[in-house]
């Protein structure tokens, strides 16, 4: 296990390592951008910037430094909002993103699996066939449409709830739901499509032939082997939140990362624009990661065989 | 069987044709097989039909509009969808008018901050339908339904079937273009994931050994940075364009492919037909392409058919924050996103493209899953 | 010797989308105190099926009993409810299966897994409960039970693994122990100890066993009774000895002409020509008339009745009604029976009471 561990974490900052090079070299490239010569910044801008960089000193000192300064977590300072650091501009905008993005994630999954356990109990019922087109729809249709629809609907033409901005319950409830949808519809499908294959399974059988009753079949024995492989769609859904708190932030004006991320684009401030990305790729990598660890913690058949892929 | 048998029935039998080991069904190849499990399939049919209907659409349907795909005209912006024959069906919301709801103390006063709204003098071309009379004891407003007649407001005798743009282009015809330049982006991009994937893998299980360890931990780097950053970071820094969009998108997408083909291919390599023709000293490209490739071209198929939503909804998503094609070309994603700034007043120029997009997705998705149930039965639920 | 179980013309049906799949067609036998009766037949004969419906554990949908009694101490179990069903099974009827790969499930300690029976049927507390338990791993050879108590069945073989489901079954005592190929999944080695293991068992608790199994040599090993089902029925049904050393129905002789010996090396095995029929539609007349090489007219018009050849003896095939010519079994069949052959030919040749 710890061999495993130490494998996967050795890949993570590999990955993490050539995306920093990466956005280094484009931050070399991009015109306009705070570490190339010919822009037009104060000279007092300047001043601070090349004592940060050193952007006298030779590019391959400068690019250790700009590794090291990430490794501390300094994400150099916003080309627009003049002298602010991006790490602390970027801080302001997680909690409201996380905030967002967890209530989505939870109220998500849990309608999806109880949608999914109820679809696989009652499988080829109508009530069976009603789930699958929830959650065809739920994968399908993309979030800013439902959002839209419920910007439309619910907040202008009904005008139920409000349409924008942040930090009430009301003004949450339409951003939460339009993110939860994809998590509710995968994890429907998928705790149904698993339930039903469980519940064929000869251990089942073993089980009911004890005289089990179906309550304590279906929670006891069905439910927990079904619910180790869901942890597999978790990266998906990790994804889905992200692209997803992006478009939905700047829909419902939810002062989260995606806002800051959508002005950085439109103000063509690169340094905000890498910083987000980077603080994407290492939440993603982190999230990958801890999936990895997960399976092996909840499924005892991965945890002795030392998870080798 | 209360009656004795019939005595004469005890003589052994004569030598009868040994039926039952016929195989009853006729014997199908595996593409008729597998298309008459998909014709069973009553949801892979219906998105089939939907996707086909959209591709002639996107082909042909500017063709049926009489309207250019780029004429401007700011005195037509933002009428309200119009078709012919459903007119008089107000509930569809095809009649050309705006509908808005207005709730103040008086009728009059609703009256006048409808007018106000509509931009008009008087109640000409203006409907009212009063939902609520006002009523001052108990305090309830005065709910007024208004429904404006633009189209006769302004003598315009044409239809603009899905309604017009705020730069007043007909939006039948953009939406067909944006589905024309979307399906095109997913469509290429799809075929260029699965060149680059299925060479990939397929050499990278075929020849093993070195070769594969090394270009496996390569893709293991890939597949560990998100889709959401490459494409970012590519947009940057290539200008923002079809090209550019389809690049980014292609760049690491091939990874996925790249893994079920290697998978694939593993399980074949072993198998006898392969050794048979490699005994009978068949080349390397020979085996790779009559035997391995054919043998995974159902896995192939249904990846790109999932590929293919995937493109469609990252381009979009590239429109939403600000990475996407810039006009004058125009996607489902501009579209959307365009709708997005007039969403309150004139909610049917999102409303448009987000069907047809919400279509091409549900109809890539269903018809993807079909054909996995129908390619491989193993797969099965 | 005092009837336990008695199952009465019973019929499974699964409706599938080719149609209905008659899977057993009518099966009647009895089961005695303490005897074990083996069931043998070729793969889809319906083995598993009839025994899964003595403890009604057939899937339905698709499955479905659709006609007989099976009558146990005297009740018809086919018309119990699920909720009675449930305190009968695996505190009266235990049931054994095939492969104990997969017959365990996965994330949940063994001990549990043994312990749920016992709580279920038994007033007792989770300590007596885990107390019972280790006696029982300990009853059926399991190494170091306190250890191994709380490990998941992914840490223990094959073998072991059997021999914890076979714990499972005999927790709460069970009347009728159903053993469906409990060692095909096994290796040689282990087979014979889990077999021994089974005749151990069955002297201490003295329960009924009906074993399934496609090994001739494993039921002389312990059968006292032995079925032979052929295509959804029982086609012949008698003391072990009598299916061995006299059998009376062509397909009885066809199986054990395909028995290996180690007395007779020399001789080749006879495997039955052609394939089961398929039970979607069956034939109208005897199944195994196709494949029969002492087929007769009849067979092809007409399903035989059981036919008795002594009071434990019965079999269903037309060669022993009266107009039916003379036939001898294959050599290598005679040469199997050890005993001279004629000195058995059944008293009396009548038929028995037609049920079908
Ligand atoms: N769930 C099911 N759906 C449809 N048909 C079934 C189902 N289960 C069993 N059958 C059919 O019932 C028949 C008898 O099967 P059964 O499992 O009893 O055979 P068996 O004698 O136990 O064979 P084996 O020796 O291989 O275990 C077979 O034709 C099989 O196809
Ligand atoms: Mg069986």
């Amino acid at each position: 296990m710890g061999k495993y561990i130490a494998k996967r974490a050795g890949y993570m900052l590999i990955t993490l390592f050539i995306i920093a090079t990466f956005s280094f070299i484009l931050m070399k490239l991009l015109p306009g951008s705070p570490l190339t010569a010919e822009q037009k910044v104060t000279a007092a801008q300047r001043a601070i910037i090349e004592a940060k960089y050193g952007l006298d000193q030779p590019i391959l000192i400068q690019y250790f430094k700009y590794i090291g300064n990430l490794v501390q977590g300094d994400l150099g300072v916003s080309f627009q909002l003049k002298n602010q650091p991006v790490t602390s501009i970027l801080m302001a905008g997680v909690p409201v993103s996380a905030q967002l993005g967890i209530w989505a994630l939870f109220i998500g999954t849990f309608f999806g699996m109880l949608l999914g356990l109820l679809a696989s109990i009652k499988h080829n019922t109508i009530f069976d066939y009603g789930a699958n087109i929830v959650s065809v729809l739920g994968i399908s249709i993309p979030s800013f449409i439902f959002a839209g629809l419920l910007q439309y609907f619910v907040g202008v033409k009904w005008g139920l709830l409000p349409i924008a901005f942040w930090g009430t319950p009301e003004q949450m409830i339409m951003p939460i739901i339009s993110l939860s949808i994809f998590p509710m519809a995968i994890s429907s499908r998928f705790l149904r499509t698993e339930m039903i294959e469980v519940l064929g399974s000869d251990y089942m059988v073993t089980a009911k032939a004890k005289g089990v009753s179906n309550f304590a079949l279906i929670f006891k024995h069905a439910l927990r082997n079904a619910l180790i492989p869901l942890i597999t769609v978790m990266g998906p859904m990790a994804v889905s939140l992200m692209t997803g708190t992006l478009v939905i932030e700047q829909i419902f004006s939810v002062p989260g990362l995606g806002e800051q991320f959508t002005r950085g684009v439109l103000t063509n401030d690169y340094s905000i624009i890498m910083g987000t990305t980077l603080f994407f790729a290492f939440f993603f990598i982190l999230v990958i990661l801890i999936i990895d660890l997960l399976y092996g913690i909840v499924d005892p058949r991965i945890r002795l065989a030392g998870g080798d892929d | 069987m209360s009656n004795e048998p019939n005595k004469d029935l005890f003589v052994m039998a004569k030598d009868r044709e040994d039926t039952s080991e016929k195989i009853n069904r006729p014997s199908l190849t595996f593409w008729q097989d597998s298309w008459m499990r998909l014709r069973k399939n009553k949801g892979a049919l219906f998105g089939m039909i939907v996707l086909i209907l959209i591709v002639l659409m996107a082909i042909f349907g500017p063709i049926f509009s009489s309207h250019g795909l780029d004429d401007q005209d700011l005195s037509l912006s933002r009428m309200p969808p119009k078709v012919q024959g459903l007119e008089n069906f107000s509930w569809l919301g095809l009649d050309g008018k705006n509908r808005e709801t207005f709730e103040a103390d008086t009728i009059e006063l609703a009256e006048q901050r409808a007018l106000a709204r509509f931009q008009q003098p008087d109640t000409e071309f203006i409907e009212a339908e009063v939902k609520q009379e006002p009523n001052n004891e108990t305090g309830e407003l005065a709910v007024v339904e208004y429904a404006f007649d633009k189209y006769a407001a302004q003598g315009v005798d044409e239809y603009f079937w899905f309604g017009t743009d705020t730069l007043g282009r007909d939006l039948f015809t953009r939406v067909w273009l944006g589905t024309r330049i979307s399906l095109l982006i997913a469509l290429v991009a799809a075929f260029i994931d699965m060149l680059v994937g299925v060479a990939y893998g397929g050499i990278s299980a075929y020849f093993g050994g070195r070769t594969d360890t090394i270009m496996q931990r390569i893709i293991e780097v890939l597949i560990g940075i998100p889709n959401l950053v490459v494409v970012i970071l590519m947009i940057m820094i290539l200008d923002p364009g079809i090209v550019a969009i389809i690049i980014a998108l292609t760049i690491t997408g091939w990874t996925g492919m790249a893994r079920i083909v290697r998978g694939q291919v593993l399980k074949l390599k072993g198998q006898e037909f392969v050794l048979a023709s490699r005994t009978l000293g068949a080349s390397h490209t020979r085996i790779l392409t009559k035997h391995l490739i054919p043998n995974t071209i159902g896995l192939i198929i249904i990846n790109a058919m999932f590929t293919i939503p995937n493109a469609i909804f990252f381009e979009a998503f590239l429109s939403f924050i600000g990475l996407g094609l810039q006009a004058p070309d125009t996607s489902l994603g501009t579209l959307i996103n365009d709708g997005f700034k007039a969403l309150q007043v004139n909610p049917y120029i999102m409303i448009f493209p987000a069907i047809v997009m919400s279509l091409i997705m549900i109809g890539f998705n269903i018809l993807a899953d079909g054909l996995r149930d129908a390619l491989d039965p193993k797969m099965r639920e | 010797m005092e009837n336990i179980l008695e199952v009465k013309n019973l019929h499974v049906s699964f409706d599938t989308y080719g149609g209905e799949v008659q899977a057993v067609r009518g099966v009647s036998f009895d089961l005695k105190k303490g005897e074990t009766l083996a069931i043998v037949g070729e793969s889809g004969s319906g083995k598993s099926v009839t025994t899964r419906a003595l403890a009604k554990l057939i899937p339905s949908p698709p499955g479905r009993i659709k006609e007989g009694e099976i009558l146990f101490e005297g009740k018809d179990l086919a018309t119990l409810s699920e909720r009675e069903m449930q305190k009968i099974r695996g505190k009266d009827i235990s049931t054994i299966f095939q492969d104990p790969m997969t017959s365990l499930n996965p994330t949940m300690k063994i001990g549990t897994q043994v312990m749920e029976g016992l709580l279920k049927h038994n007033k007792i507390s989770k300590k007596e409960a885990r107390k019972r338990t280790l006696e029982l791993l300990e009853l059926v050879g399991l190494p170091e039970p306190e250890k191994r108590i709380d490990q998941y069945p992914h840490q223990f073989s094959g073998g072991q693994r059997q021999r914890i489901v076979i714990a499972i079954a005999l927790a709460c005592g069970p009347k009728i122990l159903i053993a469906d190929e409990p060692t095909t999944a096994l290796d040689v080695t282990i087979q014979a100890q889990i077999l021994e293991l089974m005749k151990d068992i069955q002297k201490k608790v003295d329960s009924s066993i009906i074993f399934i199994t496609h090994d001739l040599g494993v039921v002389a090993n312990v059968a006292d009774r032995v079925a032979v089902m052929y295509a959804g029925k029982i086609v012949e049904i008698g003391t072990a000895d009598e299916i061995f050393y006299n059998p009376k129905h062509p397909y009885t002789w066809g199986l054990l002409g395909s028995m290996p010996t180690l007395d007779n090396e020399e001789e080749s095995l006879i495997a039955i020509p052609g394939s089961p029929p398929d039970m979607l539609n069956p034939p109208i007349g005897d199944a195994f008339a196709t494949r029969n090489e002492y087929a007769m007219e009849i067979d092809f018009v007409e399903q035989p009745p059981m036919f008795k050849v002594s009071d434990t003896h019965y079999a269903a095939t037309w060669l022993l009604h009266e107009h039916a010519p003379k036939v001898e079994p294959p050599l290598a069949v005679q040469s199997r029976m050890k005993d001279n052959l004629h000195a058995n030919v059944p008293e009396e040749r009548k038929k028995e009471g037609d049920r079908s």
